[in-house]
């Protein structure tokens, strides 16, 4: 596969994991999360593996998502320091 | 604990879109054995479309698929699967060995189809617990 196609998506994810330990609001944290493993789910599916591409697109972008916005009810959106 | 949004997109959108979801994860979960995807996969996207349901009408869904019914598709789809697996055990062969699960029938045949109905019992299992995740999650875990 070309390269360059994985390094801009590689890069891509690591800012938006170093974005979701940085925002201090958490429901944007998890909005970055999903979006994190939406890109992930991309990657697997350029990298040729197209059935870690669907777990990761089920599991990672839907269902981690709404599990942890359900959490944020209960805790809060606000991350104490 | 779980309340409706009194949103008409929402319930529109929702009505739609959940057939959908739930049509593609049965090819997934019937295609698994020789296509991307499989029993775990069609099972998060089952589970995925009734947590749509759950959000979306709020109590209302307890009628289509009540709060109790995903522990026991869970159970029901673990059960099976780990009756599946001992079936070729009683007959000489090990563990998920499927060529030996019913005497007198063509190996191949039997791999086939063994493979199947794992993906078919492992989607239970994932589609019910899943739901029963979330259903926990809501009602601050007394369902």
């Amino acid at each position: 596969m070309t390269w360059q196609i994985d390094f801009w998506l590689m890069l891509v994810l690591i800012m938006f994991a170093v974005l979701a330990l940085e925002v201090s609001d958490l429901l944007a944290a998890v909005g970055i999360l999903t979006g994190y493993s939406f890109l992930m789910a991309l990657l697997f599916a350029e990298l040729g593996a197209p059935d870690v591409a669907l777990t990761e697109a089920a599991l990672g972008a839907a269902i981690t998502g709404i599990f942890l916005l359900v959490t944020l009810r209960f805790v809060g959106r606000k991350e104490e320091h | 604990m779980t309340s409706r949004y009194e949103s008409t997109f929402l319930d529109v959108v929702s009505r739609a879109i959940v057939p959908l979801i739930q049509i593609f994860a049965l090819y997934v979960v019937t295609h698994g054995h020789y296509d991307p995807g499989g029993g775990f996969q069609g099972g998060v996207m089952l589970a995925a479309s009734i947590i749509l349901l759950r959000i979306a009408q709020g109590e209302e869904s307890f009628e289509r698929f009540p709060q109790s019914a995903g522990l026991y598709l869970a159970g029901f789809g673990a059960l099976a699967f780990t009756i599946l697996g001992f079936m070729s055990v009683v007959f000489g062969g090990n563990f998920l060995e499927y060529g030996y699960a019913v005497p007198g029938v063509d190996g191949v045949e039997l791999r086939y189809w063994g493979i199947f109905f794992a993906e078919v019992f492992i989607g239970f299992l994932v589609w019910g617990a899943l739901v029963a995740i979330y259903d926990a999650l809501t009602t601050g875990g007394t369902a």
